[in-house]
């Protein structure tokens, strides 16, 4: 870690753009006249929100992989949770308003002809219930899972396999209709969070400000956690675990605890998403979304914080504008981005801008050719 | 109170009406069939009954028929049963299965025939006398074969009638199987046969314990009502001998199914295996190799198709080298081109080969469309084998076969080769081998090579049993990861045992638990497996495993 203060220049920089983002949305898309060039159009506001969630989410991959060395392909999974506890206090909060009219039972539930709520939708119905679920469902998974993994020392490649054995088995159970949770289509057709409507403008813009604010308290409890003594054994044991555990640290410990913070985070984004795009559904439990989450911090550069986020929104804001335009070539774009980013840009888009800082302002300094810079030397 | 009553009357009257019609017609066509046929035996006079194409007619004429003792008859018989008995003005006529018409009173080959030809009709009432008369009429029959189908067929219609012949046919019988089945028959006659003596049926409620199947098991849980107490027990005690029987084949069965799923598992993950053992690589595209072997099969099937329709029995034989050769080509492609440039970064690895899965997907479905493509199976896999209660499909078998042969020359190709002396030294010990001279990028692109080409041979096998459409590989690759995590890399004994254990146990738990949770439960218990034996069943032991 280069820098010192808890308000560096990069630090700064994220906040000041997340305060502009915030205003500027809603602003452009309340006070702007339609039609004028600066107007954002509804269903963008929404899409944004969608684009800051993951951008929480890859933040929270980042934090266990950039600093700790952990490449989690379940962390889909955490997100898939807090979404699904958000589901339920909406679900819950449809009320008599169902198809089926049902003051207790959500429709899907009155469709399998099921006679009361199983026990695990009690308490959904009040949301700061709900709310502490979020933190506490994908928490407690995380505890218990990291807490078997790393206690055995299951690591590298293992622990990623087995992340995904997670997320594959979670989804495999959440399309079941016995599960009690919507089993394929899961939960949807939200009416209102908190007394508003889910679809109004307004809440989703609301939504998405509380989804930046959520990012901007992430990234700063992020910042916090890596520039802690905490976080420096952290990467201590990202760069060498043995070594790291002889010096006397239980590192166990550490990875347990940064791994259930990650995980309540992507339960957090997951409970800002599923407002936002009004369904959650076990696909979202799928490995394959996972490991997409893990190319969106490699492509803005794991180890950094500021990485993820524009990694997320680059990566995203290129999977929509492919699907629609050239629907066929995304698939081939995004493999590509894979390799060509693993292979080149070993740090990502952050790593590489800092290196041709490094090496322009090195050169300005000593006035020096550059050493080439190998890839592969890592 | 009166019209209620005379509303009741209509309905009756006309049943009267009809049931009186009925039988004066029926009489005045005996009158006249008997008129017509008043110099011949038994066999002619019965058969022009078949004529008038009535139930009631036809159920006559059968009996008649089997009891006449005319060498046609059987002949009569079977071809009512096939629906090759035709009648047509007047005259009965019997089609052989060649297409050659005869007629059925004199057994001599008609020409052609006069006038519209139609079968005669049945229902499943005659098709029983029909199997009776049929069991009567071949239970003497000097042919094995003919005498045992009638044995089977008595057991199902349990005729009462046929069963002085059966007697008389159980006395004489010389082959053993015959002669069980015979008694079989002999068996569910007499547990439903009221004046039997109980000696008898008791003795038949043996018999049919013996016998301990579906069938046996059907006749003993639906005792006749006079059944005394004793019966009842014996049949009770019977029933639960054969539940237990029963319950051991399905378990046997389970097995089974659970050695196949075991071989597909083998086969998918044999491959990966290779590469995870010597370059500590996942290659997250493995399953796509699988599928680049799939799909190379149903190319060189199209071409045998347009080309040369008759060497179709072989194409799996003919695509097994391609498919090698295609996936192991593209393997040693990506080695070279993409995973030489990311060793010692595992995770790294990982994130790339799944970007070249998702390439390789997308490329698959433009050229070859996003569907399920049509992979035909050669005639000699399909059909099915029985062993006592259960059946085993032919290209199961193959599968099953298939698996082990290429385990089997995996093994002995990385025991006897210079190639396999040196992935296992590779393996143990990367740095080692190198010291000593092996050239380890060589031997990784060699290596990655060969995994691939294994993955597409799968391929091959797996179109027999899967849908061969762009996403078939997806569908194995956690499996597959999960037999060699369970396994242990570094040696394919842990491969087939995992692949195995993995294989049976989700099989015999899928009866409790049902497909879905099974898997979930055995997912589960991988993971806490794992936190056990963090390297898996069959570990390297030694220094170089931390490396």
């Amino acid at each position: 870690m280069r820098t010192q203060s808890f308000f560096d220049r990069q630090t700064t920089l994220v906040l000041s753009l997340l305060a502009a983002v915030a205003i500027l949305v809603p602003s452009m898309n309340g006070l702007a006249a339609p039609g004028s060039a600066l107007h954002l159009s509804d269903h963008l506001v929404p899409l944004l929100g969608k684009y800051v969630c993951f951008a929480l989410l890859a933040l929270s991959v980042d934090l266990i992989w950039g600093f700790c060395g952990i490449l989690s392909l379940g962390h889909g999974a955490f997100f898939a949770l807090g979404g699904y506890a958000m589901g339920m206090h909406l679900m819950r909060q449809i009320g008599p308003r169902g198809v089926y009219g049902d003051p207790i039972l959500p429709d899907f539930m009155v469709f399998l002809n099921w006679k009361e709520l199983p026990w695990f939708w009690h308490g959904f119905d009040s949301f700061p219930f709900a709310v502490l679920m979020v933190l506490l469902v994908p928490g407690a998974l995380a505890f218990v899972f990291g807490w078997f993994a790393f206690r055995s020392r299951v690591t590298g490649v293992y622990l990623s396999i087995i992340t995904q054995a997670m997320t594959f088995a979670l989804m495999l159970a959440f399309f079941r209709n016995d599960m009690g949770l919507g089993g394929n289509n899961g939960l949807t057709d939200f009416k209102e969070i908190l007394g508003f409507t889910v679809q109004a403008g307004s809440t989703r813009i609301v939504l998405f400000v509380l989804s930046v604010l959520a990012l901007a308290g992430g990234y700063l409890l992020c910042r916090w956690v890596v520039g802690s003594t905490f976080g420096k054994v952290l990467v201590a044991v990202r760069d060498a675990e043995s070594r790291t555990r002889f010096l006397g640290y239980r590192v166990e410990h550490y990875k347990l605890v940064v791994f259930t913070l990650s995980a309540m985070l992507a339960g957090i984004a997951g409970a800002l998403y599923v407002p936002q795009v009004g369904i959650i559904n076990p696909s979202e439990f799928a490995p394959a979304g996972s490991i997409e989450v893990v190319i969106w911090v490699a492509v803005g550069g794991r180890g950094t914080l500021a990485g993820p986020i524009l990694g997320a929104l680059l990566v995203n804001a290129g999977k929509t504008w492919f699907t629609a335009a050239l629907p066929e070539f995304w698939l081939f774009a995004l493999g590509g981005l894979f390799v060509f980013v693993t292979i080149f840009m070993p740090r990502g888009i952050l790593g590489a801008v800092g290196d041709l800082w490094e090496r322009s302002s090195q050169r300005f300094r000593s006035g020096r050719q550059p050493q080439p810079v190998t890839h592969a030397a890592e | 109170m009166g019209a209620a009553l005379a509303a009741l009357a209509a309905p009756l009257f006309k049943v009267l009406l009809m049931y009186c019609l009925h039988h004066i017609l029926r009489a005045l066509l005996l009158l006249l069939g008997m008129a017509s046929a008043a110099l011949a035996g038994p066999y002619e006079e019965a058969l022009p009954k078949f004529a008038n194409d009535s139930y009631a007619d036809t159920d006559a004429a059968i009996g008649a028929v089997a009891s006449s003792g005319n060498p046609l008859a059987v002949d009569v018989v079977e071809a009512l049963r096939d629906g090759r008995l035709l009648i047509g003005s007047g005259q009965v006529f019997i089609r052989r299965s060649s297409g050659e018409l005869i007629n059925a009173a004199t057994g001599q080959a008609w020409g052609s025939p006069a006038g519209e030809l139609k079968p005669v009709r049945i229902n499943n009432r005659l098709r029983r006398a029909i199997e009776a008369a049929l069991g009567n009429l071949t239970l003497l029959s000097p042919d094995a074969g003919r005498r045992l189908e009638a044995a089977r067929a008595v057991f199902r219609s349990r005729d009462e009638a046929v069963l002085p012949t059966l007697e008389k046919a159980i006395a004489q019988e010389s082959q053993a199987h015959v002669r069980n089945a015979l008694e079989n028959a002999r068996a569910a006659i007499l547990l439903s046969q009221l004046d039997a003596l109980p000696m008898q049926r008791l003795g038949a409620i043996e018999t049919l314990e013996a016998r301990g199947d579906q069938d046996a098991l059907a006749l003993l849980s639906n005792l006749p009502p006079d059944a005394t107490p004793e019966m009842k027990a014996g049949a009770g005690k019977a029933v639960a001998g054969i539940h237990t029987r029963l319950a051991l084949w399905e378990a046997v069965q389970n097995v089974w199914y659970g050695i196949s799923l075991g071989s597909v598992l083998l086969l998918a993950a044999i491959g990966l295996a290779i590469t995870f053992g010597t370059m500590g690589v996942i290659n997250m595209a493995h399953g796509e190799m699988v599928m680049l072997g799939a799909y190379t099969t149903f190319v060189v099937q199209e071409i045998i198709r347009a080309y040369a329709p008759g060497l179709f029995g072989a194409s799996l034989f003919i695509a097994l080298p391609l498919a090698f050769l295609v996936a192991g080509a593209v393997g040693v492609l990506i080695e070279r081109t993409v995973i030489r440039f990311l060793y010692g970064r595992p995770l790294e690895t990982l994130l790339a080969t799944w970007g070249i899965s998702l390439i390789l997907q997308q490329g698959v479905r433009t050229i070859f469309g996003p569907t399920n493509r049509e992979v035909g199976t050669p005639a000699w896999m399909s059909g099915a084998l029985e062993v006592g209660a259960m059946s085993l499909t032919y290209n199961r078998i193959a599968i099953v076969v298939f698996a082990f042969s290429v385990f089997a020359v995996l093994l002995l190709v990385l025991r006897y080769t210079s190639l396999g002396l040196y992935v296992r030294a590779v393996t143990q010990n990367r740095r080692m081998a190198g010291s000593m001279g092996i050239r380890t990028n060589r031997i990784d692109a060699l290596a990655f090579g060969l995994g691939s080409g294994v993955a597409g041979i799968a391929g091959v096998a797996l179109s027999q049993i899967d849908n061969v459409s762009p996403n078939l590989g997806q569908g194995y690759i956690i499996d597959s990861f999960m037999v060699v995590v369970f396994g242990g890399v570094g040696n394919l004994w842990g491969t087939l045992v995992g692949a195995m254990t993995l294989g049976i146990a989700n099989k015999l738990l899928e009866p409790y638990a049902g497909a879905v949770l099974g898997k979930i439960v055995l997912l589960i218990a991988i993971i806490l497996f794992i936190q056990r034996r963090p390297r898996g069943l069959f570990a390297l032991k030694g220094r170089a495993v931390e490396a």
